[in-house]
């Protein structure tokens, strides 16, 4: 819970010695509550007063980083209930899992998966984010093995998943380096594991039978100095994986409930055996609370949409996504083919686009920078106006694309027809539809 | 240590509203807390499922959205009865495609004679969704609303454009009305507070906040609706407490995402599949946020939303 500047300065020394830089500690406080100045300027605040400020200034719900080098996951650090109230920070993480009684060949078809299916939207890489290990031999031999294999086969985050700490031991000795999610810390081997997670330094999760369990084995694990922790609540039906959610996070922000204030982790793979219900579970904590999510396998046509659900879920409600600006040659144009110019706000891309493609015309797409916004909204703020759009076409290129030189803009920008007739005298300036659903008519009707 | 679970504090509920008339009649809304918050509130009437018919055959559909229904896709009335009798349907939308000033531009007349046909041939609630043409619905939905009387159709979509007339003649022949706006809360709140001046009464009005499917601007219909059901529940606004209602199908099925081959590009996976999984995921965030009826098109995708109703809903 943040503090206020007057509960800060209640904490500081009050002898306004200015050595921090400001004319007094209530300056100074304001400033602090404001994430204005760091605490280590003032050197006469006192130990215990330090640790209260630093405990008041950690964010409710803990980041926790997996993984190391190139390739981390980083989750938590959440802030809200609903992304409209601000955003939602660090979208899930989507695993696949792998055990130890897999073939060979079927281990390395699960590890190319996770490494080719990757798909470009809007300039972004979407792509899933840790192999999980799962040991159900019990043998720490053949752990050791796979997470051997699975560490040569990706730069991915690693978690590894068995009860028995030795076995864990053992998976972990393989890939210590890779920072590795040890799974799960139970009430039977808590004292083990909080060992192994000392030692290794590596993050942990908790799995409970219960709430008030998770409570207890977090409170343990940070008594022990153990702060890297993901919770499982243990729940298997999707009503009590899908409150538990809301219960923790609500705990973490609303009541600075600190034994809750972590990440959670999700099995949709343990609730059904069926991957199209999987896929919709999965699609479900995308939305509500999910830190990590772990599928039990992936497959092209339930990992696209679940990427694209993340990015839209995570995307900054302040911030629209923006595609490049650009040209973009659709169903293989010719320099006889149509030339339509839009906005660069993504939505309107992908519509715009989508119903070019779906018109099976080959045809230019010319996409103008409008810092993200529609053509609507773009041309009401003077970003979509002949002034703006006129020196773009000139400069973009499509003029050595096309012989016939006819632009046709958006129907929500038809008042800069005249203006644009003007700027670019050796263009034809056509009105095209309002609506990206009447473009393929358009452009079959649109003749050379 | 018990932990205490933080409770929300809400100060209102959703209406409850019925469609359509007799046995088969189905009521929807009346809930007390956000979506599935079953430990802090009651969802006496849990999210339902209307099944989408067209009144024309459908020329672009996905190869996978079309299989199930082979053979009836060219008679409004036998489709929706296949509906109801193999899929289970609770309700039926009936996609007034034809009408489409822009495409085949069929007349009200001739368009309002399908809608009582398929509505006499029915016993479950019947949706019946316009063009968003504001002329053309208007022509279309009133002549509808009138050799419909008496059978509780939800006319859709109302929109700021066209709600006098169509209102007034859903309110003269007693039809629920579908107030639709833009993605946007204010606006949808005015929407609500004219149909209500006009004399629209509460139990015949649901919302339409204009959604869209995955990849294609979920997240603001997701907060909107998200937006609304919090003002409704937790800040006593009153003329955001109706149920809300989805017409999700038609834009998740309509996008090359849903229809591109596996041929085409293998990392997509299986089309069928995808198709079914683009639809029933969209739904779904749609439920979280706060839908009461979805409106979808594939049945395997409905049974995949049903189930997931029913774990969410489960004792």
């Amino acid at each position: 819970m943040p503090l206020t500047g007057i509960e800060i300065f209640k904490l500081l020394p009050k002898t306004n010695c200015k050595e921090c830089g400001d004319p007094t500690c209530l300056a100074f406080a304001m400033k602090l509550a404001a994430g204005k100045a760091e605490l280590t300027l003032c050197k006469y605040i006192s130990e215990e007063a330090k640790s209260k400020l630093q405990e008041a200034a950690a964010p409710p719900i803990l980041p926790v980083t997996i993984g190391a080098g190139n390739r981390v996951l980083k989750v938590g650090g959440e802030t809200v209930m609903f992304r409209h109230e601000k955003r939602f920070e660090n979208p899930p993480g989507l695993a696949i899992l792998i055990t130890d009684t897999m073939p060979d060949a079927e281990v390395t078809a699960r590890l190319d998966k996770f490494n080719n299916l990757k798909y470009i939207r809007v300039g972004l890489t979407l792509r899933p984010d840790m192999v999980a290990l799962k040991s159900e031999s019990g043998d720490p031999a053949k752990f050791e093995a796979l997470a051997g294999k699975v560490k040569q086969g990706t730069d991915g985050p690693i978690m590894l998943i068995s009860s028995n700490p030795d076995v864990l031991a053992a998976g972990l000795k393989a890939c210590a380096d890779r920072n590795p999610l040890l799974y799960p810390v139970t009430k039977e081997n808590a004292d083990r594991m909080i060992e192994l997670a000392k030692t290794s330094k590596c993050p942990v999760a908790v799995k409970g039978a219960s709430l008030d369990e998770l409570v207890e084995l977090t409170n343990k694990l940070t008594a022990a100095g153990i702060k890297n922790i993901v919770l499982d609540s243990g729940a298997r039906t999707l009503r009590r994986a899908f409150e538990d959610q809301v219960f923790i996070r609500r705990s973490a922000l609303q009541k600075k409930f600190r034994p809750l204030g972590f990440p959670t982790i999700v099995f949709p793979g343990e609730m059904t055996t069926d991957p199209m219900k999987v896929a919709v579970i999965a699609a479900t904590f995308v939305a509500k609370y999910g830190g990590i999510i772990v599928l039990s396998d992936f497959y092209g046509e339930s990992l696209f949409p679940l990427l694209v659900e993340r990015l839209n879920i995570y995307t900054d409600p302040q911030r629209p996504l923006a595609t490049t600006e650009g040209i973009y040659e659709i169903n293989n144009p010719t320099d006889g083919s149509p030339v339509l110019l839009t906005s660069n706000f993504s939505l309107t891309y992908f519509i715009v686009s989508g119903e070019m493609e779906n018109s099976r015309v080959p045809s230019w797409l010319v996409v103008k920078d409008t810092e993200g916004l529609s053509v609507m909204t773009a041309w009401a703020a003077g970003k979509f106006v002949a002034d703006a759009i006129a020196p773009f076409v000139r400069k973009c290129g499509i003029a050595d694309k096309v012989k016939h030189h006819r632009l046709t803009i958006p129907g929500y920008a038809a008042a800069e027809a005249g203006g644009l007739e003007e700027e670019l005298p050796n263009w034809k300036i056509e009105v095209g539809p309002r609506e990206g659903s009447l473009i393929p008519a358009y452009l079959k009707a649109w003749k050379p | 240590m018990a932990v205490e679970i933080p409770k929300a504090l809400y100060s209102g509920k959703i209406r409850q509203t019925r469609l359509g008339t007799g046995p088969k009649s189905v009521t929807i809304g009346g809930e007390t807390s956000y979506p599935f918050h079953l430990f802090e509130g009651e969802m006496p009437n849990p999210p339902k499922i209307a099944m989408e018919v067209w009144d024309t055959p459908p020329v672009d559909w996905a190869e996978a959205a079309l299989e199930p229904f082979k053979g009836v896709t060219d008679d409004p009335v036998a489709w929706a009865k296949k509906c109801i009798s193999d899929y289970g349907a609770e309700i039926v939308c009936l996609q007034l495609v034809s009408t489409d000033p822009n495409g085949l531009n069929r007349g009200a007349d001739e368009a309002a004679a399908v809608v009582k046909k398929v509505a006499d041939a029915i016993d479950v609630p019947l949706i019946v969704w316009g063009t968003a043409n504001h002329d053309k619905d208007t022509e279309v939905l009133r002549k509808v609303a009138e050799v419909c009387q008496g059978k509780n159709l939800i006319i859709a979509p109302v929109e700021e454009g066209d709600h006098k007339k169509i209102g007034a003649s859903a309110i003269g022949y007693r039809h629920t009305v579908a107030a639709s706006t833009p993605i946007d809360i204010n606006l949808c709140k005015q929407l609500n507070i004219l149909l209500g001046n006009l004399g629209v009464p509460d139990d015949l009005l649901v919302m339409d906040p204009t959604v869209s499917g995955i990849g294609y601007g979920i997240e603001y219909c997701y907060s909107v609706m998200e937006r609304i059901r919090m003002a409704g529940l937790t800040q006593q606004d009153e003329k955001l407490q109706f149920p809300i209602i989805c017409n999700i199908s038609k834009e998740t099925w309509k996008t090359k995402e849903a229809k591109i081959a596996e041929a085409e590009d293998p990392k997509m996976g299986d089309a069928r599949r995808r198709g079914i999984l683009l639809e029933a995921m969209s739904a779904m965030c749609l439920l979280v946020a706060g839908a009461n009826v979805l409106v979808m098109r594939h049945p395997e995708a409905i049974k995949l939303v049903r189930e997931m109703i029913a774990e969410l809903t489960a004792k």
